[in-house]
């Protein structure tokens, strides 16, 4: 097996995909355990994510993600301790202080902006920064994520068909996991592959196993230097499922099987990096076992740090409203 | 000084900044090659290129999306929308993006964007391409609404803007563009959020802003002609909302006529009185009065579209009833 990157960088992958499993398992702990008051997951899209944000460069190129993406925030340097403060709506939280919901990232530091909860609004944004990486003639790229579901907006199409007419610089990703909350993509949309909707748009579509992070590496590598060298945007689709239900507000009992979630979980993301790397001679058992109790620690810690961090006071809700702070009545 | 129009001057500010800041580019349907619907924006795509006038698809959400993903970065987007009536397809980018986006990340990003847009009726548009739903957008904290009603003003408040970190709908009136008014030669700011006492008196406290501004000046001269003399208080901005003026003028005339173009229900006017009430209680002798457009879609036909919308001697009744 050629390896399409260096052994620590292949390990550094799987040890984000990792930590963000036991840190989404542990947050779907504390909602039941009443300590948070939401969850929205990302179990069963790590490899995707893995593989997207390994094909940028991080912290300079731009990201405008969706709710689901855990993992490329922790790629891009969230830290588990600022996932807890979120989750927590904690004062220090850097997405918000405590202001927006989890999992709306928006982190400025690696150049992340957050998104609507009416779902694609990042889609537009997305064309808009492009639109200002052209204006500034800067070689940057925008990575830009959306679940299936989100593909059925005017706004997606709108802004993958200004990013199409301009060639601008956006890599637009679909993590397709069958489902819009409980609609499964038959119900969704009549064509086989998200990405086929790039073709009534004239960009490329490409559609890839989103359970396998070196598989969606390569296919983003090549999206993200042809964004980068003027050749335009690409949709990439993303294969995935959701493993958990949509969020800690609904249960999937009442709209898929269980059998059905069990298939997928024989293609667990995690399982599949694990077996590529061990075959490789890249990890061991007992490497593995190393990682989750360093996993198991950091989550402890991050669980501890963000329960011991002060909430925000209460005036602190009345701003930043405006530019000059000001405390509007 | 010299007397340009309102489109004269709004295309000033426009050209004035966008030569003065490279960050500054327009975005928006026919702003380009044709110049604008309103021909703000004539020249300005031979003059500043293709890139600094971006002529879109006819795709409102976007463009605003587009203008906040830009703004993001730091550039300085000015967003037209080609009428308010189509601002609602892109209400989501509005309200729920760039209305929020400071407090919901919590003051790590700043979004400096303008989004230009054209309210009012009068020009036979009917109920989907005349209303004056100004009021809708100033109903939402981290947004500023500014809405001229002269040249001078108009131009003074777009310059600062476009150089204000806040996301700010910018709401011109589709009958004002071809009003003259004195403008200064020498480059001037207007401070956003400062209501202006456009015409002084003892009487009656008239509190108005846009085009309702040209009526009530028309109103405040036949009334001045009986020897009756209206303060006229320009709001300029909706939000944030000066009201200071308002209660000094009214302070000192004890008593109020509001006149505004959209409907009265939930209005400019409920606001005012609502704050004259709290706040001026004491200096209140008689019911302060509300003029707005009738209750209704604003029709086509000439005749209905008046009938609709404020009238000059509605202004001068009421003035009359409050005395």
């Amino acid at each position: 097996m050629v390896l399409p990157l260096p052994e620590e960088t292949l390990l550094e992958m799987y040890w984000t995909m990792l930590l963000s499993r036991r840190l989404d398992e542990r947050a779907w702990v504390l909602h039941r355990q009443g300590k948070i008051a939401f969850h929205i997951s990302a179990i069963g899209h790590e490899a995707a994510q893995i593989g997207a944000a390994y094909a940028i460069r991080r912290g300079y190129d731009w990201v405008a993600p969706y709710y689901r993406d855990l993992t490329l925030m922790l790629a891009l340097g969230y830290t588990p301790r600022e996932f807890m403060l979120s989750l927590m709506g904690k004062k220090g939280d850097p997405c918000s202080g405590g202001r927006q919901m989890p999992n709306h990232w928006s982190l400025k530091r690696a150049n992340v902006i957050s998104h609507s909860s009416p779902v694609a609004t990042q889609t537009s944004h997305a064309a808009g920064i492009g639109l200002a990486i052209k204006l500034r003639g800067e070689d940057k790229v925008v990575l830009t994520t959306v679940g299936e579901g989100s593909t059925s907006q005017g706004e997606w199409y709108e802004g993958v068909n200004w990013a199409a007419v301009h060639k601008l610089p956006v890599v637009f990703i679909i993590a397709n996991n069958l489902y819009a909350i409980s609609v499964r993509q038959e119900q969704q949309m009549a064509v086989a592959n998200a990405a086929d909707k790039a073709l009534g748009l004239g960009l490329p579509g490409v559609s890839v196993d989103g359970m396998d992070f070196l598989a969606v590496y390569e296919v983003m590598k090549e999206a993200v230097e042809r964004a980068r060298n003027g050749g335009g945007p690409t949709v990439v689709e993303a294969k995935v499922y959701r493993i958990t239900p949509h969020s800690s507000d609904d249960d999937d009992r009442s709209y898929r099987s269980r059998e059905e979630v069990e298939q997928f979980k024989r293609r667990d993301p995690l399982l599949i990096a694990r077996q590529k790397l061990e075959r490789a001679g890249i990890l061991t058992a007992q490497r593995v076992e190393e990682l989750e109790q360093r996993a198991k620690e950091t989550v402890e810690d991050a669980v501890r740090f963000g329960e011991s961090a002060p909430y925000p006071s209460p005036e602190e809700a009345a701003f930043p409203v405006y530019a000059e702070d000001a405390r509007y009545a | 000084m010299a007397r340009i129009t309102y489109r004269e001057a709004i295309s000033k500010a426009l050209w004035e900044e966008m030569e003065r800041d490279p960050s500054v580019f327009i975005l928006g349907e026919e702003v380009g090659v044709w110049g604008g619907t309103y021909a703000v924006t004539r020249g300005f795509y031979d003059h500043f290129g293709p890139k600094r006038v971006l002529d879109t698809p006819i795709a409102e959400a976007t463009i605003v999306g587009a203008a906040i993903g830009a703004a993001l970065t730091g550039l300085r987007p000015v967003a037209e929308l080609m009428t308010i009536n189509f601002a609602f397809a892109a209400m989501d980018h509005i309200v729920n993006q760039a209305a929020k986006l400071r407090y919901m990340f919590g003051g790590q990003f700043t979004l400096p964007l303008v989004i230009r847009t054209v309210s009012g009726g009068g020009r036979q548009l009917a109920a989907t391409h005349s209303q004056t739903p100004d009021v809708v957008f100033a109903h939402f904290p981290g947004l500023k609404v500014v809405a001229p009603g002269t040249p001078e003003d108009a131009k003074g408040l777009l310059k600062a803007a476009i150089r204000s970190n806040d996301p700010i709908l910018f709401i011109e009136h589709a009958t004002l563009y071809p009003v003259r008014g004195e403008v200064p030669d020498e480059e001037y700011l207007i401070p956003i959020g400062k209501s202006k006492v456009q015409r002084p008196g003892r009487d009656v406290t008239i509190v108005t802003y846009s085009k309702m501004l040209e009526l009530s000046m028309k109103a405040a001269e036949q009334l001045a002609e009986e020897g009756i003399e209206v303060e006229i208080v320009d709001l300029r901005s909706l939000r944030p909302l000066d009201i200071e003026p308002v209660i000094q003028s009214f302070k000192k005339t004890n008593r109020a006529v509001i006149v505004e173009e959209g409907w009265r229900s939930y209005g400019v006017g409920a606001e005012v009185a609502a704050r004259l009430y709290e706040e001026a209680f004491d200096y209140v002798d008689a019911p302060i009065r509300r003029i707005a457009q009738k209750e209704t879609p604003l029709p086509y036909n000439r005749t209905l579209e008046q009938m609709a919308l404020p009238q000059v001697e509605e202004i001068v009744r009421a003035v009359k009833e409050v005395l």
